[in-house]
This record gives C-alpha cells, structure tokens and sequence, in this order.
C-alpha cells in the first residue's frame, strides 16, 4: 500500500521516485508582469522538440491564434484583453471618446472557435461563459458566494464587459506563456499504466515516447487539462522541460528564448523566493493584483513545478482557481477497493464451492 | 518595441525592473503599451504637434539643460534677419519657391552667411535625395558665427525655436493628435524630469516616423528635444533608431542607393559635378571646419578600390567611369518608368515589392512591362509570380499569354549558409561563420554578382567601346574557394577597410586615407574593421569577460566608436557631467581623452583648445565643440541647410488627412514629392472636396510574428501558424458604425486599390476626438501577400505615392479610406469598385492635389542655382 | 547482454529491488530516456552567426551535424541580446531548412504561363546577354549639353538590406562600373 504522502502533501518529488542522487528539484517561474506575448517560447520550444504544426487558424482570440497548450503546442501564450485598470498613470483611453467594451459579442464569436490542432481533445470549443469571465464581464466570485467555476476555457478571449458600462476607459492586456505545471504530484504519472509517464531526477515530469502505448488515462487525470494525444501517431505528448536539455546542464528551450526574462528556469527553491520577492516589489510599486499560482507545496497538487506570477484571478487566465490531484483519494479508494476485492474473491469462492456441488 | 524588436526591447524592461518610467505613443494599443507606464493613443501623422508641444514645454518652462544647451547647440547663434517663420508665412518658411514646390535656403542662413553657406535652391537636392547624405555629416557653414550668450536677441536660435513652437501648447496638441492633454502633461514633464546632469532619457523610433511625407522632421524634432535636454552624446541617451532589417544600415553604409557611393560620399550629379575636383569640393567645402575637409581622400581611395591600377591621378582616378544622376532615380520613380516602358531590366534581391513597397499594383504592374526580371531570393515570391498569381491577373489587368516579362529565379543562399558582415541597427559590424554549404543551385549575391561580373568582362575583353572601359578597368579579381569558386568575403572585406596600395598593409583608420593613389579604400567609415590585418568584426569575447560597453563584440563604425559625440558626455571643461553618468572625460595628467569608449573627439585636443583665425578642417573645431562633424561643431536646434522641407519642424497634416491642418493654411508638406502619373493618386483631403469619401485614417505596422513582406516568415511553419491570416483591427465603435462583426470580413477602399481582411473588434483601438470632431482609425499588418503557406491581402495595396522631400521615403504609416462589411468584389468589379470611389472623390488620372494651399507671402528671391529642371528623368 | 543484465534492466525488477518501490521514476525510466542527450552536445560544428530577421543583431549559435543545421538558438555571450531570441529568430531552423525553399533554378520564357527548369550556368550566361543588350539598347555617354553621363537608366535593382556588407559592396561596385544608377534598397522604403 503506498504511502498517503507520496499522493497528496508537500514533497521532494525526485527522492521520493528513487532518485538517490537527485540534485534540487529544476522548475518554471513565469513572471506574466513581463510577458510581452512575442511567442520565441513557442517557437523555441517547437524548434527543439520537433513539435509539429498545430493549423493555420484565425483564432479571434486577440493574438492567440495557438488556443490551448495541446500535443502539439507545449508552450501556449494567453492573450486577455479586459476594460480593467492596467497600472497606466492615466487610464488607456482616458478622455478619449469610446463607447462600449467590445464586448460579450466578440467574446462569444471567439470562444466559440475550435482549432484543428491536429490534437485529441486538441483545442477544446470554449465556453461563452468562461470567455466572458475572462473578459472581466463577470465576477469571479458568484452572486451565491459558490465562488469560482472553472468552466474549461483553455485559452485567452477578447474583451468583453457586458455590464452596461457606457465608456471604456481603462484597459489591460494580459499575456502568460503557459506551460505544463510538472506537478508534485502528477495524476497524469499516477494514472499511467505503462510507465510511460515518470518522473525525473529533475523532478519533472516526462512522457516517454517510447514507452507510451496512447492509452489516454493520462488526458482525463491532468487537472489542468494540459496533456493531450496526437492524431494519427496516439500518442500523448507535453512539455518535457527539455529533459535533453537538463541532461547537459542546459536552459530549456523557451526560458532560453524568453526576451524578457518572463520564463525563467532554475531550482524550484530559488525560484520561489525570487517570485515572492517580485510580488512583494510589484505590491509596493502600485500592482496589488499580482499574486503567485502554482507555488504552494501544501496546494492541490502539492504545488507545481512550473509555477506563475498572474496579475489577476486564475480563471482570468483559463486557469483553474483550486487544482486538485484526481488521485489524492487513491490510497483511501484502494482500501476500499481491496475490500471490495476480498468480498468478490470470497464471493467467487463460494460460488465455485457452490458449483462443484 | 516589444512588437517588431522584441530582444532589443529586453533593455527596456531591464531599465523599467530599475525604476524607469517607459512612455508609448502609438495610434493602437500594442505589445508595447501592455507593458508601458503610460499608454498614449495618437492619430497616425502628427507626432511632430506632439513633440512639439514638448518642446514649446521645455522652452516655457525654462526645462533646458541650459549649461549643455549654451556650449553645445546652436542656441546663441544668430540667424538671417531674412528668416520669416512659419508663423508668419502661414504654415510656410520664407524662400518658398511655388514653381518647383521646395526652398530656396538662403534667408535660413546664420546672420553674415546668406551669401556663402547652405544649399540655395533646393529643388535639385530633393531628386537626389540628399538628406541622406547628412546620416554622417552636416551640411556647411562657413567661418564663424555670431552669438548671443544671453539668448535673448530676438533673432538667436533660441528666440526663434520660442516663437516658432509658441502656439503648440497642451490644448494644441489635444486638437490636433487627439491626446488629452492630461496625458500629454504626463509625457512632457516625465521626459523633462528624467533628463540633466544625473539622468538621461531615450528616444527609440522605429518606421513608423519614417515612412511619412514629414520623416525627416519627426525626427528633427526628437533631435531638438534631445539637445535642449542634454541627452545627445551621452549614455542612457540619444535618438535610437529600431531599423527593420539584418544590414539595412550597412546597406546605407555600404550603399545600394542611387544617389550614394560608399561612406556616404555623393553618386556624381551630370550639371553639378563635372569633375573630380569639382565633385570633391562639394563634399569638403575648402575653408570648412570638420572632419570632412578631409573629403578627398575618402574619393580618391575609393576610385582607387574600384578602378585599381587604372586609377591614377593623372585621370582623376577614373572619376569620369561613374554614372551621372540628372534627377530623381529612386525606386518609386524607377517603378513609374517601369510602367511607361523606360526600363529593361530588374534585378531583386532578397526584395518582394510586390508586398513590400507602396502601390502594390504599381509595383506588379511595373513588373509585367519588363524585358526581364532578375529574382534572387530563398523563397518563390509574390514579386516572381505577379504574372501567374498576381491581383491583376484576377481583374485582367495582367494576361499571362501577353505579358512579356521573362522571369529568372536564382534561388539565395541563406544567412548560414555564406560569411560576411551585417551591420545592425547601432553600426555595429558582426561576422557570420558559414555553418553549412548552400542547397542545390543556391548561392551567395557575393558569387553571382562576382561571376556575373567576371563573364561581363570576358565578353566585352578588347570592347572599342567607351562605355565598357569602367568594366574592363574594374578592379575585379577576388580569390575563390570550395566547389563553386565562392569568393572570399573576408578579401572583399579588407578591400572595404582599405590598404596601402605599394604593400597591401590594411589600414588602422580612415586617418590613413591618402588623396594621392597610394591607399585603396573601399568604404572610408568602414577604415578599421580589418586593422592589424586582424577579422574585427569576427571578434566575440564574452560580455561576461568585458565591461557593459562591450568594446570587443563585432566593431562599430567609426573607429570602434559605440556613442558617437561622446564628447558631450563630459561639461565644456572636460569633467563628467556627473559621477553617474561618466562616459568620456578629459585627464589632464596624461594630457588626453579617455574614458569607457572610444572619445569621439581628437584625443589630445584639450577642452581649452581655441581654434586660431582663418583655421579650416578638424583644427578649426574648438575644445568644446562635441559634434565634430558639424560645420560649427555645434548640435543643431535650428538647421540653416541640410534639410530641404524647413530649419524646424512644422506640423502638416498627411498627405491623405480627414482634417483641415489646424495649426495653419499650409495643409501639407509644401515640398513634398508627388507624382503625377496616372497610376499613382492621392485621396482628397481638406481643402479640396470629398475628402469624405474616404473618412477613416488607416496606418499599417509589423506583428511580432511576421518579418516585412512575409517571405521570412509566412514560408516559416512555426510563424505562420501563429499569425496565419490577414486581419484589420477596429474599435468597437467604429465597427457599430460600419457594421463590422468580429471574425467576419471586411473590405477597405482607397483610391487605389480594395483588400478584403478578417476582421479583429478590438478595445486595442480607440476614436479620437480631434479637432472637435471624431476620428476612427483602422491598424492592419502589412505583412500578407498571395504565396506562402498563410496568404492574404497586402495593405500595401491602398496606398499611393506620396514621398518625404529629403529622403525620398514614401508615407505609408497613413492614409485614407473607407472600409465596408463582407468580401470583396473579385474580378475586374474590382475595379469598378475602386473607379466608382474615385469618380466619387473626384479623383482624375494623373492629377495632383495642389501642393500650396495658403498664399505664399514672401516668395524666393534669386538663386544660383536657378530651378528645377523640368522633366529632370532623362529615360 | 548478459541475463543478469537483462533481468536488471527490466522496470519491473528494477521497481521491486530498488528506491523506486511505485515505479515512478527511476525504475520507470526507459533506455531512450537514459540515453538521451541534446544534439547540441554531439553538434560536429558550432558556427557563431547573426539572426537574419530585424537589425537588433542579435548572437546565434548554429549547430551543425553530418552538414546539416541542427539547431539554431541565442548566443549567450551576445552582450546584445544575452542568448535570447524573438519567434522569428528563434525560428531560424526552420527558415533555413524548410522545405519551401527554392533550391534549383526557375525559368518563366516571355507570355509563357508555366516556370521551367534552367541550369543554373545557362541562366547566369542569360543574364549576362540580357544586361549587355540593355546597356547597349539603353546607354547614355553625354547629356544635351555634352557633359558626361556614362549610364544606363535601363537597368534597376531593389534589395540589399538582408545581404552582407561585403555583397552590398560588390553589387554597387559592379553596377556602377555598368553605368547602371537605379540601384536602390530598403532603405528607400
């Protein structure tokens, strides 16, 4: 019977997946505050891995015409247009003579674009609802204090404030390279009946291509939605943080890219107290929304190794607020599912006695 | 930045992590402002009422750095008691000459110098486009000038800049650019506070103040500004020009331009420059003070590199083999002659204007009324399938069976796959090792260009004729290697660095250059980067093993210099302006300059240094005169010559404009180049009629995904698909108004052309209330064209040409038009679309919208040079 | 392989006898993943270049094996740009290797509609004709006053701006002594 810890709880991944040797666990920290949305992630991250096309679609979801991170996308950068304050001294458009946001409408006809991504489930429709939350249309939070819904937009909308706002005047535009988050505990690795899915020295997470049978269970057990099967090879396939890469003392791909130092790689430990030192000078300098997603080793997921500066609600981003491992409850299930077993065994016993008499 | 110079852009965030505070002017929201401290939405075309506005700031509000300003401009000197100002010429200068559009200069003389300095008429000058020339050097002035250190007499620098700026006030700018004045406040005392002894601010520009009939202006303004604040010269400041392409400075540099030959020197002008020496005084001025007194070296070793042993100075170097310019013979007049038959053949290389340049019909049309068409490139182009695939043979315009041009397509070798230099943005030079050998029949433009040029000769050897002798003198044989013969970059290299003729030695610097045959140089500016006989550019230690200036990466012209008048960096008596902001400085113990970089100065001249009476060339130059290669060594706030469109910049409307120019009657650029051919047109804009037929204002720009006209990135997989279709973006308002639905089509109209785009709703895009009324416009990328793997219309299409009078730049950041929901017509409707809009806005073939629209006051006197010459094309 | 080995290197017994009881990790990782190296590491060349896009000029490394490009990212050293690169640069790989490219020569005959194929030798001895008729066709010695013009106004060019210093060098150099003056570039535009 496994260890309840090795399931749910804070935890070193690699020593815990016997990595004797292992050196400090490697991550992601995504600083969105500088992101300036050029996509060299993607490209870099394609380039390295040989990642293959992902279709020409005009996506109308601002300048994401990538629409979620997929087989054949493993970076994604979000792009969310929203009338809220951006920080500006002066609002955007302030004094300037605009009417309505553009609105739900354009939001809706966005999120209703599907992209042959040549992935399974690919791109997924979208969400009208989810799109104009992200839009900054509706509150985070229901009226009914249910609080947040993540209702499955995996990628960025235009802007939307369907509020009966008579002008617009205050804009941002947000932009976040998203990536997968390399749990500490990884369901899609849980669930993996091959193998296939392991953990590294690193501390990643990793898809072996040559283990991988395209059985799927991974796809249903991601929290995020992150991981997805390739048509025509079956196969799943997602950010490997360049495990090569690692191997040789090397940046991945796309923190090597990154102009602007928005994805920055290193040991997970460094990196979180850079990232709180960051939020700490965004606050005194006038930015109270930025926050941190993904670094707490007591989250859901016992925190992630690709983590992230947001400047706003997760679900903002398409993230979901309050990821959970779809295998925390595997020990208690496995108990019941060995009693379970014992009472058919007993079962399939009597009945044999049964029969032979 | 952040969109179109994405790695460049990361100083920029380094610089705001630091506490900068970064500003963006833009007419849509863009990557940039995302990240931006302050966002401010412009109407495309009127930057210099915004700049302006600051400058009239800083000068009512005493902001300027006035130690700097009193030493170093031209603040104190006294200008020509025949100067009228715009403000009293309304909207123009005095010395306007309506029969050839352009100046006559000599009233914007420094006061004594009417008769002897500047450029006189200047009709001629704008065909050649000779501002292009001052990209190294000012224009002349002669002996000394009078100065007022008080700056109060009412004719110095500094009184006419007060007057001429005083009516573009906060409330101005609001009128005419649409910018609250909050905001403009905002901008305006950020960038004054940021600049002084202990702070310097940056100004980056990119294309979008280029390509505008005012270009030249809208940086002549920043440049105003950046010397009243003390920010030339010194580091953390300057005017930092984004261009767009690998070398397109070394292709200035290094020039395949018309009007120049390499180090900036001129191309020879028919009437003006019938002889060598002739030619050479009008790049020296004999008297002068500067570096340029030094001009006939810099000729003669270049005639010397191209002629060889045939250049002696017996025959002036050969001087009598270079091609004579009688006029305009820029691409744009190139393309028009292409379309009335005038020329046989075209070579492009790694260039799809089919795209790329303004008129894209004028382009492909030009194209099919050629005898051959030469297209090197590393992909099938637009610009080499106009005849199969183009617009026109969808509306008939062009027949494949009856368009005569026959094509050649040599495919191009890429970046790695040949070595030479690149100059990049800041003049830097940097060696690329070849990786790997070309595919197939690709090659180098060094290989073909070499082997045309040698079977050129081989053909012609033992040619009776004159016109083949600049062939056969032509100093022409460049070792080869590998299978192909490539020839060496690094030997055509040296030749550019020049060298001692009798030992081959390469020169250390230009200083070496000799006006008697005894040095080749290929390209004086370029003397040093093969110093030593040692590869410069080639060099790549580490910034890691370096300090923050980074001297040993590649080699920047001049002289490894990586500031240029870095002698501002220091005060008159040679001591930093402040311990932070250290760059340059006199040592008075070893009796010389030193500093970070290299001191743009002479290196032992000391700040005292006093020029004596009657001195010419560098020694006229005093201690503290920083900008060595201006006449009066002095930064120049008020330009007595050099520019052709007026000493200081002045707000004109767009050539296409809904508005009637609010600060003047002059509408528009009054010496703007304009072409009457009947292909070309310009939409009507205020005062004539009908400017309402086209009553939106359109500007284009680059997405991060894309590179120009997309044949580097729409062939490129992993870039199309992130940007894989062609769209325009509008506000949401103005989608109500013209009934535009996000994601649907569009199709936008001017008196051009009609594409059709997916359409973007965007809050990115904003109305302006300008001038009391509101104005919508519309942003595309221009990247789109009919071959790769993600195709579309080209916004190049809509606009016509209209060009800057110095450069000879188009202005396509604006224009007007009309855009209306759903496709297209296909087919020649098409046309018929585009002939009913023009018959509505009155457009006639091969009219001109009149150039003067105010009376003009105080009209030229009498010049030298007399005017233009009519019909200056001799095709 | 010896048995031992075999058995040893089998996930499952490696799971039961080793620090990886779940299988998760070390046990679970295959002999490609052991294996796997980056190409960079086994690159038979390093060429250091420049990206061929905007004129930031920023450092690339291009690694080559069995001569062909294998990999093409920021140059670390670059006190410009400090190993990073925008989409387009970081895309070069791809620009350089993709199978778009034009690699033979293309031909289009006067009023034909179809390309053709031409040798590459056959195409430059065209060219070579072609210019020499149109300076012959189109030449200029003198203007109407008799000074000088020695030109062909017959004869264009556009391009420059993505090709190196030393091809701008040759290209003017060459078109000058052809008498051919309408050479532009980019830098018009």
């Amino acid at each position: 019977m496994p260890d309840a810890n090795s399931l749910y709880g804070p935890l070193d991944p690699a020593p815990d997946a016997g990595w004797t040797a292992a050196g400090p666990r490697m991550g992601f920290f995504t600083d969105t505050s500088v992101c300036i949305g050029c996509k060299a992630c993607e490209v870099a991250c394609k380039e390295w891995n040989a990642v293959p096309e992902s279709g020409f679609d005009l996506l109308g979801m601002s300048y994401d015409n990538t629409g979620a991170l997929t087989a054949n996308s493993w970076r994604h950068v979000a792009f969310i247009e929203q009338p809220v304050p951006a920080g500006h001294r002066t609002a955007a458009f302030a004094g300037d003579p605009t009417g309505g946001s553009a609105g739900a409408t354009s939001a809706a006809v966005a999120a209703g674009t599907g992209s042959a991504s040549g992935t399974n489930p690919g791109v997924p429709p979208g969400d009208a609802d989810a799109a104009a939350r992200m839009a900054g249309t509706v509150p985070s939070v229901a009226p009914d204090g249910t609080g947040t819904r993540f209702l499955g937009m995996p990628g960025a909308a235009p802007p939307g404030r369907g509020t009966g706002a008579e002008t617009r005047t205050d804009f941002r535009w947000l932009m976040m390279s998203d990536v997968c988050k390399h749990c500490t505990h990884a369901a899609c690795l849980d669930v993996c009946p091959t193998g296939s899915l392991f953990r590294t020295e690193f501390g990643t997470v990793v898809v072996q291509e040559d283990i991988c049978n395209g059985c799927g269970y991974c796809i249903s057990a991601c929290p995020y939605g992150v991981i997805d099967q390739r048509k025509g090879d079956g196969r799943a396939w997602k950010c490997t943080l360049c495990y090569d890469r690692l191997g040789a003392g090397m940046t991945p791909a796309c923190a090597q890219a990154c102009p602007t130092e928005s994805i920055q790689y290193g040991p997970l430990d460094e990196l979180r107290d850079r990232a709180a030192q960051r939020v700490a000078t965004l606050h005194e300098r006038g930015v109270p929304q930025a926050r941190l997603y993904g670094h707490d080793p007591t989250d859901g997921v016992g925190g992630d190794g690709a983590f992230f500066l947001l400047l706003g609600e997760p679900e903002v981003y398409g993230l979901p607020p309050d990821p959970v491992v779809t295998t925390r409850d595997l020990p208690r299930m496995w108990r019941r599912a060995g009693l379970a077993a014992l009472a058919m065994t007993a079962a399939a016993v009597a009945a044999f006695v049964g029969g032979s008499s | 930045m952040a969109e179109a110079h994405p790695v460049g852009f990361q100083w920029v965030m380094e610089a705001k992590r630091r506490g900068a505070k970064v500003f963006h002017v833009d007419p849509r929201f863009t990557r940039t402002s995302a990240v931006a401290d302050s966002y401010l939405p412009i109407r495309a075309g009127t930057d210099i009422a915004l700049l302006g506005g600051v400058v009239r700031y800083i000068l009512d509000n005493e902001l300027d750095f006035r130690e700097y300003v009193l030493a170093y401009t031209n603040a104190a000197t006294i200008v020509s008691e025949q100067f009228a100002d715009t403000e009293d010429g309304d909207g123009l200068f005095s010395g306007y000459d309506p029969n050839t559009d352009s100046y006559v200069q000599t009233s914007w003389q420094y006061a004594g110098h009417e008769a002897d300095s500047g450029s006189g008429h200047t009709a001629k000058e704008r065909d050649s486009a000779a501002g292009l020339r001052h990209e190294s050097h000012g224009a002349q002035v002669h002996g000394q000038v009078q100065r007022d250190e008080t700056l109060q007499h009412p004719r110095c620098v500094y009184q006419i800049l007060r007057r001429h700026f005083a009516r573009y006030t906060p409330e101005m700018v609001e009128r005419v650019c649409g910018i609250p004045r909050e905001k403009f406040l905002e901008l305006a005392r950020a960038w004054t506070e940021n600049s002084g002894r202990d702070r310097t601010g940056a100004l980056v520009y990119s294309v979008g103040w280029t390509q505008h009939s005012v270009g030249v202006q809208y940086i002549r303004t920043g440049a105003i500004i950046q010397l009243l604040l003390g920010n030339m010269g010194r580091p953390g400041g300057g005017i930092l020009a984004l261009r767009g392409h690998a070398s397109i400075q070394g292709s200035t540099d290094i020039p395949t331009l018309f009007n120049l030959l390499p180090g900036y020197l001129p191309m020879p002008h028919h009437a003006d420059h019938p002889t060598f020496d002739e030619w050479v005084d009008s790049i020296r001025h004999p008297g002068q003070k500067g570096f340029w007194g030094n001009a006939r070296a810099y000729a003669a070793s270049l005639l010397k590199a191209y002629w060889g042993d045939a250049a002696t100075p017996d025959n002036d170097f050969c001087y009598d083999h270079l091609p004579r310019m009688t006029g305009d013979h820029g691409t744009y007049q190139q393309v028009l002659n292409m379309i009335d038959g005038k020329v046989r053949g075209y070579f492009l290389l790694g260039q799809n204007p089919a795209v790329g340049s303004a008129h894209g019909r004028a382009q492909r049309l030009g194209m099919a009324n050629l005898d051959w068409l030469v297209v090197r490139d590393l992909f099938m182009i637009e610009s080499a399938t106009f005849w199969k695939n183009g617009p026109e043979v969808a509306t008939g315009e062009i027949v494949p069976t009856e368009c005569r041009t026959e094509v050649f397509f040599l495919p191009a070798a890429s970046h790695v796959e040949k070595e030479g230099t690149f100059t990049q943005t800041q003049r830097l030079l940097q060696w690329r090792e070849k990786a790997v050998e070309p595919p197939g029949d690709a090659r180098s433009e060094l290989w073909f260009f070499y082997h045309l040029g040698r079977r050129l000769r081989e053909r012609l050897a033992g040619s009776p004729h004159r016109r083949d002798r600049a062939l056969l003198d032509l100093a022409w044989d460049y070792p080869t290697h590998g299978p192909h013969d490539e020839p060496s970059a690094e030997a055509v290299l040296r030749e550019i660095n020049g060298y001692d003729v009798s030992t081959g030695r390469p020169l250390a610097s230009f200083a070496e250059a000799k006006d008697d045959g005894s040095t080749a140089v290929g390209c004086w500016i370029y003397s040093g980067v093969y110093a030593d006989g040692v590869n410069q550019a080639a060099r790549r230690r580490s910034r890691h093993e370096q300090d923050w200036v980074a001297a040993q990466w590649g080699w920047a012209w001049p002289a490894n210099r990586r500031i240029l008048y870095n002698r501002a960096s220091a005060d008159p008596q040679g001591r930093p302006w402040s311990e932070r902001k250290k760059y340059v400085w006199w040592d008075p113990q070893a009796g010389e300059w030193t500093g970070y970089d290299v001191p743009d100065f002479e290196k032992t001249k000391p700040p005292t240094y006093r020029p004596p009476q009657g001195a010419s060339g560098p020694a006229a130059l005093a201690g503290d005169d920083p900008f060595v290669m201006q006449a009066d060594g002095k930064g120049w706030l008020y330009a007595p010559s050099g520019v052709l469109d007026g000493p200081l910049p002045t707000h004109y409307e767009p050539a296409e404009s809904p508005l009637r120019n609010p600060l003047y009657g002059q509408q528009a650029n009054p010496t703007r180049k304009v072409y009457a051919h009947p292909v070309n047109s310009v939409n009507p804009s205020p005062p004539q009629e009908h400017s309402q037929v086209f009553p939106y204002v359109f500007t284009v720009s680059r997405l991060t995904e894309h590179h120009t006209a997309g044949a580097m990135s729409r062939t490129v997989r992993p870039l199309a698909e992130l940007q894989p279709e062609m769209f325009v973006e509008v506000s949401p308002e103005l989608a109500a108004e013209a009934g535009l639905t996000h994601l649907g089509w569009a199709h936008l109209v001017s008196g051009r052309a009609v594409i059709e785009a997916k359409v973007l709703v965007t809050d990115r895009l904003t109305p302006l209330r300008v001038d009391g009324r509101v104005i919508h416009q519309l942003w595309l990328p221009y990247h789109f064209g009919y071959e790769g793997l993600v195709t579309g219309d080209s916004a190049n299409d809509l606009f016509g040409i209209t060009l800057d009078p110095n450069v000879l730049i188009q202005e396509s950041k604006v224009g007007t038009c009309d855009v209306r929901p759903g496709r297209r017509p296909t087919g020649p409707a098409l046309r018929d679309l585009v002939e009913d809009y023009r018959r509505r806005a009155g457009i006639v073939p091969g009219d001109r919208p009149p150039t003067v629209t105010t009376p003009v006051l105080r009209p030229a006197g009498r010049s030298d040079d007399g005017p233009r010459e009519k019909g200056a094309d001799h095709a | 392989m010896g048995l031992r080995t075999f058995i040893a290197g089998w996930p499952v017994y490696r799971q039961l006898t080793g620090t990886d009881p779940l299988g998760r990790g070390a046990a679970a990782q295959s002999g490609r993943s052991a294996g796997l190296t980056a190409r960079t590491e086994t690159a038979d060349r390093v060429a250091r270049s420049v990206c061929p896009y905007c004129a930031v000029g920023c450092g690339q490394r291009v690694y080559v094996s069995d001569d062909r490009v294998t990999q093409i990212e920021g140059d670390p050293d670059s006190p410009i740009s400090r190993g990073r690169l925008c989409p387009k640069g970081s895309a070069s790989k791809s620009l350089v290797t993709s199978p778009l490219r034009q690699t033979t020569v293309r031909y289009r005959r006067p009023y034909s509609t179809e390309w053709e194929d031409l040798d590459l030798d056959t195409a430059l001895d065209m060219i070579a004709d072609r210019v020499l008729a149109a300076r012959e066709q189109t030449w200029e010695d003198v203007d109407s006053d008799g000074r000088p013009l020695h030109r062909t106004l017959g004869i264009s060019s556009l391009g420059g701006a993505t090709l190196d210093n030393e091809e701008n060098y040759l290209i003017k150099k060459l078109f000058t002594a052809m008498g051919a003056l309408q050479i532009e570039n980019q830098a018009r535009i």
